[in-house]
């Protein structure tokens, strides 16, 4: 048995991006996620396992040595925040245009601009719909506890190569900086060049007597070749969106309003779930694990016997859009939020059903 | 068993490493802990302060409105978090710092010379370490060995010589309480 560990978000994701036998990590500090890079630095990896842990110059060259070592077939990742993650679109749309399978952690601050460090989640929009230029998708992972940045790490690798797809951790500044209980997976070897051969054929290795060149690129300038690149996207994401979708339910049997939040503010919308509970008030929580593919058939189930539904964000209304989405007008929807890096506690979310009930 | 904790004071008095040693503590005794740092450039000497959650059963919000305990070290948190300490819950202070005493009737207040004891230590860093004595003689949450043992998990291996000093801060913080 593991020993069960005391340890940060962001700590947790170092360990675990070891433990899975990650071969680079690329990346440059912003608060609140500092502590990926430091603790990869003060663990070493590279005098173990070999991995490679690099401080870039910057955001962007961070994201392209991503970018560079995912075409080698390498289990690579990077990590920032807000104002870091904007920097890094261009070489995010360039991985997922690419083909190529990678793990961008993002422990979100408040913003727009520089913003501030305090916790938000006003980046939704931009990890579930597009972010970078062109009609591509990250697959994103909402991890809602220290244990489940552990886990994300290993469950994100996994589906990057299983789809040849970028995966976006979409955390904040509360899950990457609280200490809670993980336990860490075990330790696995780093793959064998011959294992990424047989497992990525499609990698740029060098050249090789008995094969095609592989190359590596993102542009073509045929609009008929590149239209058939977009539909082969477009079909991986078709496949993801039927087989992918996580999400969990708390007291969703019996409930008559229906709370809809991801990460750490579905743990503080479990508290005034307990607190209206306490109080008579039938609310249940539906907690989107993946942001996209979203639960969109979840919602529309559990809104059928709703009264109605609260959607509860660190911003201004954004996951609320596919919320509605699913819903085809049924029922009715409502927001709270709090912006800039102020964090809702429990009895505004509590309010905040009353509010509706009330209405 | 559910013990929700706002330690708070002046960054650099040791809050948020109380705070840990606490969840630390908690860990060694099979408990469910959260530690919420306010993560802020208030650890550069304005205020700090830390969430602590104690509990048998899975922990939801980390974030929180109202407190069974507070442990207050200066005037800016004992003005913040008075009101929020539920009633019948526990405030425990250090009149040191402190200007106007906390004025509710609906909970129990503990004032802990906690400065002054330190002052007849041989560490001045052991101010924390006090306070969590006080605070563990009367919330009764953990054994004294539970929170030697998280100690010695957050000290680096090079300052475990210093176990023994803190382990006396701790019992002195606990004969200031008289119960």
């Amino acid at each position: 048995m593991e020993e069960v560990r005391l340890m940060k978000g962001n700590e947790a994701v170092a360990h675990a991006a070891i433990r899975y036998g990650v071969d680079g990590y690329f990346g440059y500090p912003i608060t609140p996620q500092s502590e990926i890079l430091e603790t990869l630095e003060e663990l070493m990896p590279w005098e173990t396992t070999g991995m490679v842990v690099l401080q870039a110059e910057s955001e962007v060259a961070a994201i392209n040595m991503v970018y560079g070592g995912a075409a080698t077939g390498k289990a690579c990742m990077t990590s920032s925040s807000s104002p870091g993650i904007s920097l890094k679109q261009e070489g995010i749309s360039y991985i997922a245009a690419g083909q190529l399978p990678a793990l961008i952690v993002n422990c979100m601050r408040g913003g727009p601009g520089l913003g501030t460090i305090q916790p938000s989640q006003a980046d939704y929009f931009q990890a579930t719909k597009g972010g970078g230029h062109g009609d591509y998708r990250l697959i994103v992972l909402s991890p809602a506890s220290v244990q489940e940045m552990a886990d994300f790490v290993a469950l994100g690798f996994d589906l990057a190569f299983k789809y040849r797809n970028p995966v976006m951790m979409l955390a904040d500044g509360i899950v990457g900086q609280m200490m809670e209980k993980v336990v860490l997976p075990p330790q696995r070897p780093r793959r064998t060049d011959e294992e990424i051969a047989r497992q990525c054929p499609w990698a740029v290795t060098g050249r090789h007597e008995n094969r095609r060149p592989n190359i590596m690129t993102t542009l073509e300038l045929d609009p008929v070749e590149m239209e058939k690149n977009n539909l082969r996207l477009q079909e991986t994401y078709r496949i993801i969106s039927e087989n992918e979708v996580r999400f969990e339910e708390h007291c969703t049997d019996d409930c008559e309003y229906l709370i809809v939040a991801f990460g750490s503010v579905a743990r503080i919308c479990q508290k005034a779930m307990e607190e209206a509970r306490a109080e008579g008030l039938k609310v249940g929580i539906l907690r989107p694990i993946t942001l996209w593919p979203f639960p969109y058939d979840e919602v529309k189930r559990l809104s059928k016997k709703s009264k109605a539904i609260l959607v509860v964000e660190l911003n201004a209304g954004q996951m609320i859009e596919d919320v509605k989405l699913s819903l085809e007008d049924r029922v009715s929807v409502h927001h709270y939020g709090r912006m800039g890096g102020i964090v809702m506690d429990p009895s505004e979310v509590l309010g905040a059903i009353k509010n509706i009930i009330e209405k | 068993m559910k013990e929700e904790i706002i330690i708070a004071g002046f960054g650099g008095q040791g809050v948020l490493s109380m705070g840990k040693i606490l969840a630390y503590a908690g860990l060694m005794d099979n408990l469910e802990v959260t530690w919420m740092p306010a993560y802020g450039p208030e650890q550069r000497g304005g205020t700090a302060n830390v969430t602590v959650i104690l509990s048998d059963a899975q922990i939801s919000s980390p974030v929180l409105n109202t407190y069974d305990t507070a442990v207050i070290l200066n005037q800016q948190s004992l003005d913040k978090f008075e009101s929020k300490v539920k009633p019948g819950g526990t405030l425990i202070f250090d009149p040191y710092s402190i200007h106007h005493a906390p004025t509710r009737k609906d909970i129990n207040i503990y004032p802990v010379e906690a400065m002054e004891a330190t002052f007849e230590l041989s560490s001045s860093k052991a101010y924390n370490m006090v306070l969590l004595g006080a605070l563990l003689k009367i919330r009764e949450l953990l054994p004294v060995e539970a929170v030697m043992k998280g100690l010695k998990k957050t000290l680096p291996e090079r300052h475990h010589h210093l176990l023994p000093t803190n382990k006396t801060a701790i019992l002195k913080g606990m004969d200031l309480v008289k119960i």
